[in-house]
């Protein structure tokens, strides 16, 4: 559906230390997630320390923005009317690591064709200071 | 085993307020009816409780989550504490009772009032859970992460993990709806449920949906109301009226980051962690249990937590429930015999042990288990919140 638009308005997050890079990435067209320097473990939520090996050696790099869904729910009942329902909420798994996860919207595309298994890529929409990621469907 | 109580905490009595729909008394007056009804029931009074222990303590913002702190409790029956406790970063909303049993056991009290309280009915009323996002409102915490995707509620995150457990083990709404379905009938059984008119499957498969796979009746109802468990020491509990019931064992285990989202099997939650760590300290097994009281804020949480106790094997919940005759009163797991949450008013966790003390003492009424009940648990939390107790008579 190349007629998407997004939100008019979205529930703003209070930015962190350590959660501006993954919120403003998306100026420079990137997806920003914590990374362990010591074992190169990915660590979402940020997190001052790993853990996978306990190192504070960690900083926010680059990931490729391809993911996968691994769970989705339709959002029907109006929580927040800022936001209009239905909208499509998934889980989903990054293609650098699968056991690293983002909570985000699949935009673009009839939420009833979200599923499980369903290739997405990152884009950003821009609110204020932040650019919010959410995923498209890639093309097949 | 590893945490053996020895039998030196017990549990002497139990009290409920008035519990309803907007019931336009606040939360603070209905903790205070509920603590004094329990110390009663226990027969104690207020001068032989020493020790005052209550979930969420004064962190958890949302309106209507907290009718009083334990200090606030504490002043207002101006009570000797010994020992006290009010806190969420907890073993679930069970916590602070599991803390109590401990101390206790250890000697620090003879005598703990636990509590929970809730008036989100009366405080959503006046524009409670919308309303707190308005403006220039910016998510932190865990909603730092969901928020800004329009899943504000725990019914969204819930439901995309019900969804994947679906996906990966078949379960059906069909089945599912059996959590509901026999809420609702124990809850018509119970004087004090909130809904108490029948449910059909074809009531359930034709409701609103709230977040796909859940319907309106799959998500627990904002309540006003307060429960109050007395637990002792064994010792301390010599010539009081009741029967003590016996804590045998409870389970609090985190083995994951504390996250809804990042479990490395998004099928399980944190119950799989707190039924392990309650099991190993106990030589009762799932099999010995009678009845089996299960937060279910969300129909799905029940099936996670019948899965993590080990009533079923892993991913076979949906066959488990089908029908619904096993977790039925007359079954062979009798599950939520009060209505839960979903039909008797979300008092976040406590409702759960006060129905197990109540099927220990068999006045159940109605709607006591058809078997005889000498073993019982009770559970509470979703997704990274999760404790649960192990109680026998
Ligand atoms: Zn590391």
């Amino acid at each position: 559906m190349s007629d998407y638009k997004s939100p008019e308005t979205r529930i703003l997050p209070e930015i962190t230390d350590e959660s501006r890079a993954f919120w403003t990435g998306g100026e420079r067209g990137e997806l920003l997630i914590y990374k362990c320097l010591d074992c190169q473990g990915l660590i979402h939520p940020p997190a001052p320390a790993c853990y996978h090996c306990q190192s504070i050696n960690v900083a926010p790099r680059p990931v490729s923005g391809r993911a996968t869904v691994a769970a989705k729910t339709i959002n029907v009942h109006s929580f927040n009317p800022a936001m209009p329902s239905p909208f499509s909420v998934a889980i989903v798994e990054l293609e650098e690591d699968a056991s690293t996860r983002l909570t985000t919207n699949v935009i673009g595309c009839p939420p009833e064709s979200v599923h499980i298994g369903m290739k997405v890529q990152v884009e950003f929409e821009h609110y204020e200071d932040v650019w919010v990621p959410v995923f498209r469907p890639v093309a097949s | 085993m590893s945490g053996d109580l020895q039998g030196r905490a017990v549990i002497t009595g139990i009290g409920q307020s008035q519990t309803g729909r907007r019931l336009g008394r606040t939360g603070f007056e209905l903790t205070i009816e509920a603590c004094k009804k329990a110390i009663a029931d226990a027969g104690l009074s207020v001068e032989d409780i020493d020790g005052v222990a209550s979930y969420p303590g004064p962190g958890l913002g949302a309106t209507g989550m907290s009718g009083a702190s334990t200090t606030q409790l504490h002043a207002a029956l101006g009570i000797k504490a010994k020992w006290y406790l009010g806190a969420s970063e907890v073993a679930g909303q069970l916590g602070p009772l599991m803390e109590a049993c401990m101390a206790v056991s250890l000697g620090f009290a003879n005598h703990v009032v636990c509590f929970r309280s809730v008036w989100e009915s009366t405080a959503q009323g006046s524009g409670g859970f919308g309303g707190s996002f308005r403006g220039s409102y910016r998510a932190s915490g865990f909603m730092e992460w969901t928020a800004p995707y329009g899943a504000i509620s725990a019914a969204n995150w819930i439901a995309m993990l019900c969804d994947a457990y679906m996906h990966r083990n078949g379960m059906t709404r069909e089945q599912l709806a059996m959590i509901a379905l026999n809420a609702r009938r124990n809850a018509g059984l119970n004087p004090a449920g909130i809904y108490r008119d029948p449910l059909t499957l074809d009531d359930y498969m034709s409701a609103r949906i709230i977040s796909t796979p859940f319907c309106l009746f799959d998500c627990d109802i904002p309540a006003d109301g307060a429960i109050a468990i007395i637990v002792s020491r064994r010792d301390a509990s010599n010539g009081l009226p009741r029967t003590p019931i016996n804590v045998e064992a409870f389970g609090g285990g985190l083995y994951e980051r504390f996250t809804w989202d990042q479990r490395a099997d998004l099928t399980t939650m944190a119950a799989h962690d707190a039924a392990a760590s309650m099991w190993e300290n106990t030589k009762i097994k799932p099999t010995d249990v009678d009845v089996a009281e299960l937060y279910d804020g969300f129909s799905y949480l029940t099936v996670q937590w019948i899965e993590a106790l080990g009533f079923c094997p892993q991913g076979e919940v949906g066959k488990f429930i089908e029908g619904g005759g096993r977790i039925s009163l007359e079954g062979q797991l009798p599950v939520n015999t009060h209505g839960g949450q979903l039909s008797a008013g979300r008092l976040h966790g406590y409702g759960f042990i006060h129905e197990a003390c109540t099927q220990l003492w068999r006045e159940g009424g109605e709607r006591q288990a058809k078997k005889d009940v000498n073993v019982a648990v009770a559970a509470a939390g979703g997704g990274p919140i999760a404790g649960c107790i192990l109680l026998s008579i």
